[in-house]
């Protein structure tokens, strides 16, 4: 009575043996695929060898680039720690460190915020014209109030969240409002309350959204952390590309730059394996 | 053996029902002076065009919504807030796709607070009744609209209600799974002896699945008319739905309220 195998399989109509056609079009396919990885290669390439070459046949002054292959070495000496200066290592990890802390807090106090104002309608409709002006704001106005008002470690802290908390609210809030209602009138037939509601069919109704903030918030933070440091750090990449400018060694400035690059690309390879976990399951 | 509705005490009760919605450009009446009594176990039909307040009326019974005027009584009581007593089929299924098979079928249950294993059996076994035993820890994606939907009715039955209420419940189906299914979950409710009302636009279904059928009005929703519905042609005992619509009454009991239904629109 019911086609209940082949739908559920979700396999239904699959075929034994692959037929030529077919086995033509996976090969088309993948081949695809390679061209448009050997395109993304050969871009990086393009760039690369300009930015060694350019300056090397003093059509850009080299001054104001320095090139590829001085990273390396410049990475190297960076990496002895001295009396005044730490390795870059440590600045690294300054700066990683300050970031995760930024975007978790981002995270937590997001979502505790969106929980509030979707508990209080009547408070999201107080502050929301306030929410929406600061979020409109260049936070990075505040790096030397911050730095005055909290000093050299938390005013980074600070300067992260400030840029990551207020859009965290706002699109996790609107996650919490975009719930189909239909979905919480089914709770409500059972009786729900309101705490088993945003328990129950928010929440984990809300996961993608969740993610999708988390990839906004990453981002942001590092930029937050970075800011931070240009102002008040003795320590972090930040501070490195402030000090590399000050006393005009690009090299090092470059170094730190393309060490940030790296460090950016990891956190989205990071939360897309977490944004592919949680999805598998759904 | 065949009780009038009227004699016995009614399980659900609308007295003199009104409401309206209230919005900053005005207010709507969605219902004017509705009273209606169903009998326990009996099933009823609501039927009338969109936007007469057939869902309003199963959300007033659900106790989600609470009436401007009147009462709305179970068992002979009022109507304070959502009941137990009550089961409430949406017209789709609203499956959480982060929940299996068998937790969504649970999440009445889970919700009310009862006792989760003996909820967990009872839905597990309905479950397989319905020919979803093998999915139980399969997610909703991986099921077919008359699927989900069978583990809705599994979901509601879960919280052993007395009284189902069936909002078009098999809209969103193609037309087969729809007669077939329909079919299917009225022997269910019947064999359950349930009290069941349930709202539609489709003539036909309210024919062959309810007892009684209630032609309720152009907005503001009104009992216009009560119609029993019985198959003598087919014998004493009551015919699947459908059966049914293959009756020499369908066909004038269709008539009958397709002409009611169409001076709603002339008028």
């Amino acid at each position: 009575m019911w086609k209940v195998d082949a739908i559920a399989d979700g396999r239904a109509g699959m075929t034994e043996k692959p037929s030529p056609q077919y086995l033509d079009w996976l090969r088309r396919e993948r081949r695809g695929r390679l061209a448009v990885r050997a395109s993304q290669l050969a871009l990086l390439a393009v760039f690369l060898v300009l930015w060694e070459v350019l300056p090397k046949a003093q059509i850009i002054n080299p001054l104001f680039t320095s090139y590829p292959s001085a990273l390396w070495p410049t990475f190297l000496d960076l990496l002895k720690e001295t009396p005044q200066q730490a390795g870059i290592l440590t600045h690294t990890w300054a700066t990683v460190g300050a970031t995760v802390i930024g975007f978790t807090a981002a995270m937590v106090l997001g979502t505790l915020a969106a929980a509030v104002l979707w508990w209080w309608n009547d408070l999201y409709k107080v502050l929301d014209p306030y929410l929406v002006v600061a979020n409109a704001m260049p936070k990075t106005a505040f790096v030397p109030i911050f730095y005055i008002w909290l000093g050299a470690t938390l005013s980074i802290y600070a300067m992260s969240l400030a840029i990551s908390l207020l859009i965290t609210i706002l699109v996790i809030y609107n996650g919490f409002t975009g719930i189909d209602p239909n979905r919480i009138k089914l709770a409500r037939t059972f009786g729900a309350t309101k705490r088993q509601i945003l328990a129950k069919v928010v929440l984990p109704g809300s996961v993608p959204t969740l993610i999708a903030a988390l990839k906004v918030n990453a981002g942001l933070s590092l930029v937050g952390v970075v800011v931070g440091e240009f102002q008040s750090a003795n320590l972090g990449l930040g501070y490195l590309i402030q000090y590399g400018s000050q006393i005009f060694k690009l090299n090092i400035v470059m170094t730190a730059i393309t060490i940030l690059a790296i460090v950016s690309s990891l956190m989205y390879l990071a939360i897309s394996a977490i944004e592919a976990a949680v999805m598998r399951r759904r | 053996m065949e009780s009038s509705p009227a004699c016995t005490p009614p399980k659900v009760e609308l007295r003199d029902v009104n409401l309206r919605y209230f919005g900053l450009t005005g207010e709507t009446e969605a219902l004017r002076d509705v009273s209606l009594a169903v009998a326990p176990s009996e099933f009823v039909a609501i039927i009338g065009q969109s936007g007469c307040g057939k869902s309003t009326l199963l959300s007033l019974i659900s106790g989600i919504l609470q009436p401007t005027g009147g009462t709305v009584l179970i068992d002979g009581s009022a109507v304070k807030g959502p009941s137990r007593k009550v089961g409430y089929m949406l017209q789709q299924d609203y499956l959480f796709e982060w929940r299996t098979i068998l937790d969504n079928a649970v999440l009445g249950a889970e919700i009310q607070g009862a006792d989760m294993r003996r909820a967990r059996e009872r839905a597990s076994e309905y479950l397989t009744r319905y020919g979803l035993g093998q999915f139980l820890h399969h997610l909703p994606r991986q099921l077919s609209g008359g699927m989900r939907q069978r583990v809705a009715l599994a979901r509601t039955l879960t919280t052993e209600p007395d009284v189902v209420l069936l909002d078009e419940p098999f809209s969103a189906l193609d037309s087969q799974t729809r007669l077939a299914l329909a079919d299917e979950v009225g022997e269910i409710l019947r064999r359950e002896g349930k009290t069941a009302i349930l709202v539609t636009h489709d003539i036909g279904e309210a024919i062959s699945m309810a007892e009684r059928v209630v032609v309720l009005s152009r907005r503001p929703g009104q009992v216009k008319s009560n119609h029993v519905i019985r198959f003598a042609s087919a014998g004493a005992a009551r015919p699947t739905p459908l059966a049914a619509r293959s009756t020499p009454e369908f066909n004038v009991y269709f008539n009958t309220l397709w002409r009611e239904l169409e001076v709603h629109v002339e008028g």
